[in-house]
């Protein structure tokens, strides 16, 4: 029972934070995780990283998104109708 | 950033949210009856009270470069989750969210259930709907409305966008007695995760160490160039879509997740 409430409220919070993408959550750790680093490190302007990583984590997620399901025949293998 | 563009970017936010509400709250009314419907709305605000009044003196404990850190990954996870779905929206490759659909869907689910009494409550079923809708789709603007206020320095601007769109939205949905589906939904959409995406790049940027050129000025820049970007997008998505070489299906439905926004 109690792991029952623990999973759902554990999934609520996975679906409300994270969402339909774990990439682009990730993604985005990713990104601030460099932008500290290159913040303390010095090099090229930290806030071009977050720019890179927003416009390839927007395109990719997109991709992803828009892909087309994978086909269900092996390749090789002619539908059986045909 | 100008009070202007806190103000607007919580309002749209909180206006999107609440009218998706609005829809479920007054199916729960049709279908079932108002009082247990409105009972719901109610403990649902109520709740809701109770999470800014927790949350909010919390988040303004937090000291403010671990809070534009953590607030602004958060919200620009956020603002791209919106975006994608908005661009997926607008491309065609997912159904545009129809506020007249999602009312006769849980119109139907609504009239099938069997009532139930509960304490004081006449009709649990409505009034958990009805709850339910208002808790969830005010969660994430609580979340939002709270973390760019305290970022800002400024909760009661925000505190007063959000409670001003509920305020509109409630009156509107009051004076129609229908689900607002002539408010332009997906438009709004877009425009908050274009608004919320930008605001995350430049606080998780500033709470990460970097500094923006310009400083507060450079969300001048930053919000045209989401905007034109995720336009770009659409326009890339669309034209592939004619070719007949990116899309799944014609709407994509169902094919991209069900979750908020």
């Amino acid at each position: 029972m109690i792991g029952r409430g623990l999973r759902a409220f554990g999934a609520f919070w996975y679906g409300f934070i994270v969402g339909d993408d774990w990439r682009v959550a990730v993604g985005v750790v990713i990104a601030l995780t460099l932008t500290y680093v290159v913040s303390r490190t010095g090099g090229p302007p930290a806030w071009s990283i977050i720019v890179a990583a927003v416009a390839l984590l927007l395109v990719s997620s997109l991709r992803q998104a828009t892909r087309p399901p994978p086909s269900t025949h092996p390749p090789g293998l002619t539908h059986p109708c045909r | 950033m100008g009070n202007s563009t806190l103000f607007i970017a919580v309002f749209l936010a909180c206006a999107v949210e609440a009218v998706e509400a609005l829809t479920i709250v007054i199916a729960a009314g049709v279908a079932r009856g108002w009082r247990s419907a409105l009972t719901g709305a109610l403990a649902g605000l109520a709740t809701l009270m109770v999470v800014v009044a927790a949350l909010g003196p919390a988040i303004s404990a937090i000291p403010i470069d671990a809070l534009r850190l953590v607030v602004g990954a958060l919200l620009l996870i956020f603002g791209l989750q919106w975006l994608r779905k908005a661009i997926l929206r607008a491309s065609g490759h997912k159904a545009r969210h129809d506020e007249t659909l999602a009312f006769q869907a849980a119109l139907a689910a609504a009239r099938h259930a069997d009532p139930r009494r509960r304490g004081t409550v006449v009709d649990w079923y409505a009034f958990t709907l009805s709850f339910e809708g208002v808790v969830l789709e005010g969660l994430e603007v609580v979340f939002i409305a709270l973390s760019v206020g305290s970022n800002q320095h400024n909760v009661a601007l925000a505190a007063g966008a959000a409670l001003a769109a509920v305020l509109v939205v409630a009156a509107a949905g009051l004076l129609v007695r229908a689900p607002l589906s002539r408010v332009p939904e997906n438009t709004l959409k877009f425009v908050v995760g274009v608004m919320l995406t930008a605001f995350g790049m430049y606080w998780g940027a500033e709470g990460a160490g970097a500094h923006w050129p310009g400083e507060d000025l450079a969300l001048l820049v930053l919000i045209p160039a989401v905007g034109l970007y995720a336009l770009v997008l659409v326009a890339l998505l669309r034209y592939r879509a004619r070719r007949g070489s990116g899309s799944t299906t014609d709407s994509g439905v169902g094919s991209h997740g069900t979750g908020h926004p």
